[in-house]
């Protein structure tokens, strides 16, 4: 962002394309235009429906025993999951962008699986293996656990669901500055974890922040997968995407949106965290190439 | 992150690149490769082994009549179709818009920026029942697209609308970085000859940014294969006309036909995993070509 | 770190705090496994039902539910979701417990007076005020300009038992005319505007979105709306013939042994038949059995011929194979001309 300053300053001496004021204008009444009415408006849509009997619903709501519950199992299932992937994230970006190996453009598609794959199937997958019928779960049943329609097999679609998030947000960027700094590290004899901590961990801080962030607003909102394997059991496996479903159904449509600002809240937080974490990172750079002039 | 990444890519100018020099320099090759493959095969294989044992289960013959079914090749028509339809939108309203990110300061922009990623950040139902709402009959939009004699919701056109909503952001967040990057000389050079806009974008610009632009729109269109959540509410869901895949799985699953879930569900999965990989040996390419000049 | 690890870990103890307390104080615990459109009746029917017990052996019971469309219901229990009871509103969707999970044993139906079925209920109109389109009975539905409402028969055993309404319909009127079915049937189909994945999907889509003039499901789902909107937005049509729709309940053999609630989920779907529990389930506009509650109910519920599946089409397992399986009739009718 720092550097569109520069280049919007830099514009003042020399024309660029698109720089005339009607295409300029244009182009950006289209863009607000659309991005208001396409991204904005469901947003809106949301807390006024939320909001439309008044704020002592939206309390009372809000407040309902199921909702609750709702509330903490959905941080619950995302306080396990995003360290999971976290860790996997970084280990997997580390060994596909600090060294060369066969197999390295598999293992990047390979990590992409879950982008391709529609959430109801993914929780099928889960639910075919796990289940009293899977191979895994008719044998973990003999050992009286169950995996699927309890927390456990919500946290385990949700990890398939979110685990690329960290891992594509750190690749480019890891790719992209290269290895010199660690290898210096290496030189100076300094040991692996040390090198990760104080080398690579600052470099890569706010992309981690970021991936984090996205795969925590994922975690919360997943549907499809969690719905097939969660059993619906109201005030037991129910997650507040889920819960909104079930509102909605109950012609709750109020209160469904209710819970659907929640989840819209967290989204705006996301968001928020973005635009902060880039403003940050803005900042480090501005600051590193201050140094550099220096 | 572009920024940063710019800051990194002056630093490889001073210090030349290193890559195939340092094979396995650095520490950590074991644990990670131990790590991420220990994840890689439990979370993201072994559930693909259910499909595989699934789908094994049935013959070639089976398996090509379940896949085949007049009804089904119906709806990856339609899925085809409005992906298609949702990320050429996609690719023309993306670079629209990271152009006018980067190019351009305006008074809400950084709130346009960040709202950008909203579709990654709400959850799918949520979106579809606020689609849904919009543009039924008697919704904000509904009422005006009616009056026109426009119907959205419970159409065709409504899985392109949820499909654009829900894949937006990978266009301009892969067009962006890119166009955030470009050098200004040649097309200042080019600006300064007297070519026209027009023609200095298309000879210039374009040229540049297409990489990306194609990568974004071939990520919008896998996502847009699999979407269920958000089209599902807006869809109306009329077999032949407004079915997508996804429903036909889901379907397939209400009759306890889990083989036939799983044959359509392992079409979908390699049409996109066949889509993904070409776009990282294609990009790999590119950027091999780049590093050469 | 530490500090950071600290906070993460009374992170975590705060949340699972926050979603222990639902876990329950009662003395015995029931999981009853229903169909979508049955929240408010179980919710309902179990405090009926606790007062109940409590009062016959001093135990309080919580009961939990767990509502979704029956055949993913059913798919659940086969995989693992210990339900104790299932109270459903497909016959089939408990068939498959025998067939597919071995759960339950083939005569689940006998268990229990009405075939296991304690409360039925058949499938009506919703139209909008005045009756603009003067809809009466199932021929004026594939008027040209009538546009329909209905759940996928696909997915949902509401849209399944429409369709069975529609077919005993066209049985009754065209006698043994196959052709003349067939047409009436796939006239039927394309009328339908929208057809969405479970019944409730149905009624937003018609009251909340206002599309289509007819919205087509079970009587006592009609009933509730009209009454729920009884600003006169709404008229119920009651066609004169129509399907018998079962709504069978009953305990899972497996799970109520491993969990120890075999008397208590007896009990639960036998206390459905006495005259307190039928004139409740009659307060939600369900048919029930019992006689007394069923003169008090008679202005509600109008006579209709009712056509059971026997008489449609021989019996559940024909009425798959023939019409819903893949490649069925329903298909056929479907494919574009």
């Amino acid at each position: 962002m720092a550097s569109n300053r520069a280049r919007s300053t830099r514009s003042l001496q020399h024309r660029r394309v698109g720089d005339s004021p009607a295409i300029k204008w244009l182009l950006i009444g289209i863009a607000i235009a659309v991005t208001t009415g396409l991204l904005i408006m469901p947003l809106v849509v949301i807390f006024t429906e939320a909001l439309s009997s008044g704020w002592s619903t939206f309390a009372d709501n809000l407040l309902d025993q199921y909702t609750l519950h709702a509330i903490g199992l959905t941080l619950f299932v995302a306080a396990l999951t995003v360290p999971l992937n976290l860790v996997f994230g970084v280990a997997l970006a580390w060994l596909v962008t600090r060294f060369r190996f066969p197999g390295r453009k598999l293992l990047i598609t390979l990590i992409d699986i879950p982008f391709a794959v529609s959430p109801v199937v993914a929780g099928l997958l889960y639910l075919l293996l796990y289940g009293r019928n899977g191979w895994i779960g008719n044998w973990l049943a003999d050992y009286d656990i169950q995996l699927m329609f309890s927390w456990p097999g919500i946290v385990m679609v949700t990890v398939f669901v979110t685990c690329p998030f960290v891992a594509r947000e750190l690749i480019p960027l890891m790719q992209q500055q290269g290895s010199e700094e660690e290898e210096a590290g290496v030189v100076l004899g300094a040991s692996g974890w040390r090198i990760f901590r104080t080398i690579t961990l600052p470099n890569i801080k706010w992309a981690l922040i970021y991936g984090v962030v996205l795969t925590n607003a994922r975690a919360v909102g997943e549907f499809g997968a969690v719905s097939v394997v969660a059993g619906n059991i109201r005030g037991q496996t129910n997650t507040l995407p889920l819960h909104v479903e079930l509102l909605y159904q109950d012609y709750n449509v109020v209160g469904a949106f209710t819970s659907a600002s929640l989840l819209a809240g967290i989204a705006v937080f996301t968001l928020a965290a973005k635009g902060f974490v880039e403003w940050r990172q803005a900042r480090t750079v501005i600051r590193l190439q201050a140094q550099e002039t220096v | 992150m572009s920024t940063a990444n710019q800051a990194s890519a002056a630093k490889s100018q001073r210090w030349p690149l290193t890559k195939g020099r340092s094979k396995r320099v650095l520490p950590g090759f074991g644990l990670s490769l131990g790590i991420s493959l220990f994840f890689i095969s439990l979370v993201l294989l072994l559930p693909l082994t259910g499909l595989v044992i699934e789908v094994s289960a049935m013959s070639l013959s089976e398996f090509w009549f379940v896949i085949t079914d007049p009804r089904v090749v119906a709806s990856y028509k339609v899925t085809a179709l409005a992906a298609l339809a949702a990320s050429l939108f996609n690719g023309a309203f993306g670079l629209l818009l990271a152009w006018v990110l980067v190019r351009y300061e305006f008074p809400g922009k950084r709130l346009i920026d960040a709202v950008v990623d909203l579709p990654f950040a709400l959850p799918t139902a949520v979106a579809g029942i606020t689609l849904a709402t919009l543009f039924a009959a008697n919704g904000w939009y509904g009422q005006f697209l009616t009056k026109l004699g426009i119907e959205v919701a419970f159409t065709p056109v409504g899985i392109v609308v949820a499909m654009v909503f829900t894949s937006l952001p990978f266009v301009v967040r892969t067009v962006q970085p890119v166009l955030e990057e470009l050098a200004p000389e040649d097309e200042e050079a080019a600006v300064s000859l007297g070519a026209s806009d027009a023609h200095v974008f298309r000879r210039v610009i374009f040229p540049a940014l297409w990489p990306a632009l194609v990568t974004g729109v071939a990520l919008s269109f896998t996502r847009s294969l699999g979407e269920f959540g958000a089209v599902i509410f807006i869809a109306g869901n009329m077999p032949y006309i407004s079915e997508v895949t996804s429903l036909m799985i889901f379907i397939r699953l209400q009759e306890y036909d889990y083989a036939a879930a799983s044959a359509i569900a392992s079409v979908i999965l390699l049409a996109s995993l066949v889509l993904l990989f070409a776009i990282t040996v294609w990009q790999a390419r590119y950027l091999k070509r780049l590093e050469g000049r | 770190m530490q500090r950071k690890l600290k906070g993460l870990v009374t992170g975590l103890a705060l949340s699972a705090s926050l979603f222990a307390p639902a876990a329950v104080s009662a003395d015995r615990e029931l999981l009853n496994s229903s169909y979508d459109v049955a929240r408010e009746l179980f919710a309902a029917y179990n405090v009926h039902f606790n007062e109940y017990w409590k009062e016959k052996t001093g135990d309080s019971v919580e009961v939990s539910q767990s509502h979704a469309g029956s055949s993913k219901q059913a798919q659940s229990i086969i995989q693992g979701l210990k339900a104790d009871v299932v109270t459903f509103n497909q016959v089939t969707d408990i068939d498959i417990l025998h067939t597919r999970g071995n759960l339950i044993p083939e005569n689940w139906a006998e268990r229990l007076p009405n075939n296991s079925s304690p409360y039925y209920s058949t499938m009506a109109f919703l139209v909008r005020k005045g009756n603009p389109k003067n809809i009466q009975n199932w021929d004026d539905l594939i008027k040209e300009d009538v546009a329909l409402v209905m759940p996928n028969p696909k997915t949902s055993g509401n849209g399944r038992y429409t369709y069975l309404a529609a077919l005993g319909y066209a049985q009754d009127s065209f006698g043994g005319d196959q052709q003349k079915i067939d047409a009436f049937l796939r006239d039927f189909l394309g009328q339908v505007k929208v057809f969405d994945s479970g019944g409730r999907g149905a009624t937003t889509t018609f009251i909340e979105r206002e599309i289509g003039d007819v919205l087509l499901t079970f009587e006592s789902e009609v009933l509730n709306l009209v009454d729920r909107y009884d600003n006169g937005e709404y008229e119920v049509v009651t066609p004169k013939v129509s399907f018998l729709a079962e709504f069978p309940v009953t305990w899972i053999d497996e799970y109520v042994k491993q969990n120890g609630t075999e008397d208590l989920a007896k009990a639960y779907l036998e206390h459905l038949y006495s005259e307190d529990a039928q004139r409740l389930l009659a307060g939600f506009h369900y048919r029930v059995h019992n006689d007394t509650v069923k003169k008090e109910t008679s202005d509600r519920f109008p006579d209709v011929k009712l056509m059971s599946i026997d008489a449609i089409a021989g019996n559940w397992e024909n009425a798959t194979e023939e019409h819903f399986a893949s490649g069925g009739k329903l298909d056929q009718l479907q494919r574009r001309k």
